[in-house]
């Protein structure tokens, strides 16, 4: 089975699934750099299936797109790629799954801003639609903050950054959970601690085991099929009300959690990876 | 042995490194990509896009 490895940088993530390719004789690696691939419409590289693992969202969502443009299997697939670069796209599929999530709303304009994050009350979340990580995340405190973020999203920022996804924020109490879902397994979860009111890993984050109780289980689970399933990180707020789906991660980053909940998380994915293909 | 772009630091690679992995120079610190193995080569690391993420 020729199993294309779709990449660009080849991080910690990247090394441990590729060792772990390396013990499943049967699977010949074709490295797929997205810098270096040129497509046409009428063929792709000759691979049996794919595995994701580009680190530009827009280079994974349109190569999986032209993967399966030629009936190669892809994991994920691209419809998962699209739904989870999106958070819009994403808090729709989780509204239309009747997934929990924080309340939300969705502006276009610096005035409609304003007037959402008032009705969503202060402090608001201001998030790029498309973006990862943690960065260029806003906590808004007051109206005086608002205003002037806005005015620089809407001035400074490309047209992408005047699309305003406005979150309610949620007091976290210094941590999170980030759970692991491979097919329909959600096979471990870590808490993400931090001082700093965004918990993520890269961003400094501490990361520590979770047990997988029954709620997280059902939430991430929920969660991913509600995004197309596959292999995905669901983020998960704990409130007084119970579980709240954050975001859904497809080219989940694990290098903190294999010693952290004693899971083979790679050697997951690469099984899944392999029955998916056939 | 290739050297580091940036503090001219000879480096050795692992014998199981790849092309595109990253590595980090034991010298200065400055983030680097394995951009060759026959001859090695390094460079430095891309910078951060706005579509990065996972």
């Amino acid at each position: 089975m020729r199993v294309g490895f779709l990449h660009s940088l080849i991080r910690k993530e990247e090394k441990l699934l590729l060792e772990e390719l390396k013990r499943h004789p049967d699977a010949e690696i074709v490295m797929l750099d997205d810098r270096r691939l040129i497509f046409d419409l009428e063929r792709v590289p000759e691979v049996d299936v794919v595995l994701e693992r580009c680190i530009n969202h827009s280079r994974a969502m349109h190569g999986l797109r032209l993967f399966e443009s030629a009936d190669v299997r892809c994991v994920n697939t691209a419809d998962v790629a699209t739904v989870c670069g999106d958070k819009i796209l994403t808090s729709l599929a989780l509204k239309d799954h009747d997934v929990p999530q924080p309340a939300l709303r969705i502006a276009f304009t610096e005035l409609s801003a304003l007037e959402a994050i008032e009705d969503l009350g202060y402090p608001a979340v201001l998030k790029p639609a498309v973006g990862s990580w943690g960065r260029l995340l806003s906590k808004v405190n007051d109206r005086e903050a608002a205003e002037s973020i806005l005015e620089h999203k809407a001035i400074l920022g490309s047209y992408h950054h005047s699309i305003f996804y406005i979150q309610q924020y949620i007091e976290k109490h210094g941590r999170d959970i980030r759970s692991f879902v491979v097919g329909d397994d959600c096979i471990a979860a870590i808490y993400r601690s931090s001082p700093h009111w965004i918990t993520n890993t890269a961003r400094g984050a501490e990361a520590t085991g979770c047990p997988v109780t029954s709620d997280i289980a059902d939430i991430s689970l929920r969660a991913a099929r509600a995004v197309g399933g596959g292999i995905l990180a669901v983020d998960l707020f704990e409130t007084a009300d119970g579980l709240l789906v954050n975001e859904v991660n497809y080219t989940m980053e694990f290098r903190n959690s294999i010693t952290t909940t004693g899971v083979n998380i790679p050697e997951r994915m690469v099984r899944y990876l392999l029955q998916a293909a056939g | 042995m290739p050297e580091c772009p940036v503090c001219s630091v000879d480096i050795s690679l692992t014998d199981d490194a790849v092309v595109g992995e990253l590595m980090e120079c034991p010298d200065c610190g400055t983030e680097l990509e394995v951009t060759g193995l026959e001859p090695a080569a390094l460079s430095e690391a891309p910078q951060t896009e706005e579509d990065w993420g996972e």
